[in-house]
């Protein structure tokens, strides 16, 4: 009887040791299959992250002994009329993504369910820009914009109006290089919304017909409704694009003339990599990032409340 | 009446469009094509002459080097990418454990991250290790940065693959590196291409990095060479234009084969 309830005894133990042996070596292989990804990202984004934010404590100049200045940094941010004017731009960049560059991406999508010929033509020519690189296309739009040469200025010649040296310009530089960003990214929020319109189930236009719905207002009551989520997600994903925003301004003005083009982007690189404020450039770039986190959280949020949501309903 | 009227409206929006997305391209293109005289006596002419020489004068500056460099590291970064992101996804979409979903989250969220926020510790870094200025310094920098949309893309493919398949093939001894290879695998391709075009593009076409770690000419990559031709053809228009002919032309003769692939590689994983 007794050898019997310990032969039991041992069994359950010996099972029980095999099966934490087994979920060992379940999470041994698990931690082998993300291990390769997971080293390489830590190395070169996780822990950069926690060094821009410890740089950022700092008074440095790359080279030399780093001095602790705490958050002395951020407060002379704060006191940076270059910075605030580089937060202003970045807004602007994110305000023409919203009022032109979705409508404009949106406008293009519908033309190519239009009921016109041509359709393949302008699905791939409308796409183009987005193709190339932003070095190349900020090159190629210098030369357009060139005070002398340049065949924008042409045009406007044509039109009875004098030269404009649009680059180099305070108040004009900000709008031609927001026009090239315009011109590039327009074709992204393009194929965006037409998969979204793809998406638009097919009867909902035909109960309207029924009901005797012309084209716009089918686009009012069905398909503007249907592509809001992608509006509003596009609209706050314009936010963490424009903090990438940089190869256009640096290729095109380089911030210049005056500022007047300062963004994030490249203000933090002229502290970093010409000035060699490593400390302050880390500021910068970690409040960036602060941002963005900020951003990547609002977007998890609406996201969670949205599943929740459809769950309920 | 009403209907003709609304016809020619939709195709002047059409063209309109079609001339501001277009037009910049012919305007390059046609400009790469003519010599410095005929530049500048008719700037503006689409297609007037039929010059070749520019190109050639490219090539002698030093195009190739640029671009050799451009695909090396393009493709070697590409190709690690899509190896250790499909490893790192199998678990990550079809396995439970307790950091399953911190470590997700921890590389998706990567999508929205900044460059800059990185820029100066990889700088500092890649100095220490003693790779400053030569091509494999931008390694990995660019494979860390294209593992967020990878792994988005992959596991959420991945997700949609049946268990029942898994099941069978553990029934017949497959350890888990079996499966993730035989089974797994082979059934990703579809996904693989889009995390290939995706990434591909974008690390072909991608500057900051390449400024801030490739100083001398040997080293640098397509974009960051043609920054550099600019100086050089300052006076030269026609030239310039040539450059970016070339640098522009790869992607988009890939484009222009498989055009509805890269449309939705570009979506990334956004656009079904």
């Amino acid at each position: 009887m007794e050898t019997h309830i310990k032969v039991a005894r041992s069994r359950t133990k010996s099972q029980a040791i095999s099966k934490r042996s087994s979920t060992f070596k379940n999470n041994l292989t698990i931690f082998l299959f993300i291990a390769p990804a997971f080293i390489i990202y830590a190395v070169y984004v996780l822990y950069p992250i926690y060094s821009t934010f410890n740089y950022s404590l700092y008074e440095w100049d790359g080279m030399s002994e780093k001095t602790f200045i705490g958050l002395q940094n951020y407060v002379n941010l704060l006191n940076d009329a270059i910075f605030w004017t580089s937060l202003t731009n970045n807004v602007w960049v994110v305000l023409t993504s919203i009022f032109v560059q979705i409508p404009l991406g949106l406008i293009m999508a519908l033309m190519l369910f239009a009921p016109i010929r041509g359709i393949r033509l302008m699905n791939s020519v409308y796409f183009f820009p987005f193709l190339m690189s932003t070095v190349a296309i900020g090159l190629l739009w210098v030369l357009m914009y060139d005070p002398i040469n340049g065949v924008i200025n042409q045009l406007i010649n044509l039109l009875g109006f004098g030269n404009i040296a649009w680059l180099s310009g305070s108040n004009t530089a900000m709008i031609a290089v927001l026009l090239v960003v315009v011109w590039q990214f327009s074709p992204f929020y393009m194929i965006l919304f037409k998969a979204a319109i793809v998406g638009v189930p097919e009867e909902l236009y035909e109960a309207a017909e029924i009901d005797g719905a012309n084209a716009f207002t089918k686009f009012i009551h069905i398909t503007f409704p249907m592509l809001m989520p992608t509006i509003v997600s596009s609209s706050i994903l314009a936010i963490v694009g424009s903090l990438k925003a940089f190869d256009i301004f640096y290729i095109m003005t380089g911030g210049g003339p005056n500022h007047s083009t300062e963004i994030m982007g490249t203000y933090m690189f002229k502290q970093a990599f010409v000035n060699f404020n490593m400390g302050y450039a880390s500021a910068i770039a970690f409040l960036m990032f602060f941002i963005a986190l900020i951003v990547t959280i609002i977007i998890q949020l609406m996201d969670y409340y949205r599943k929740k949501k459809g769950a309920i309903s | 009446m009403i209907n003709i009227m609304k016809k020619i409206s939709l195709y002047i929006i059409a063209i309109l469009l079609l001339i501001f997305t277009g037009y910049p391209f012919l305007y390059m293109i046609s400009t790469a094509l003519k010599d410095q005289s005929s530049f500048f006596e008719k700037p503006f002419a689409l297609f007037s002459s039929f010059n070749l020489e520019n190109f050639v004068s490219v090539f002698e500056m030093g195009l190739t080097r640029y671009f050799f460099n451009s695909i090396l590291i393009t493709v070697v970064a590409v190709g690690v990418v899509m190896f250790i992101g499909a490893l790192a996804s199998y678990p990550l979409s079809r396995m439970n454990f307790k950091l399953n979903r911190v470590v997700f989250l921890l590389f998706i969220s990567g999508m929205m991250l900044p460059i800059h926020a990185t820029l100066i510790p990889i700088f500092k870094l890649t100095e220490n290790i003693g790779l400053y200025d030569t091509l494999w310094a931008l390694l990995g920098p660019y494979i860390a940065f294209s593992l967020p949309i990878s792994i988005f893309i992959l596991t959420q493919f991945m997700r949609e693959i049946p268990k029942a398949l898994e099941e069978a093939a553990k029934m017949d001894g497959c350890t888990h590196f079996g499966i993730f290879w035989r089974v797994i695998l082979p059934m990703l391709t579809p996904a693989l291409m889009t995390v290939l075009i995706y990434n591909f593009i974008h690390l072909f076409n991608e500057f900051i990095f390449a400024l801030v770690l490739i100083s001398s000419p040997s080293s640098m990559t397509l974009p960051l060479g043609l920054q550099d031709f600019k100086g050089e053809f300052s006076v030269n228009v026609p030239g310039l234009m040539a450059a970016l002919t070339l640098a522009s032309l790869p992607i988009l003769v890939i484009y222009l084969f498989s055009q509805e692939k890269v449309v939705k590689g570009l979506g990334g994983g956004a656009v079904k």
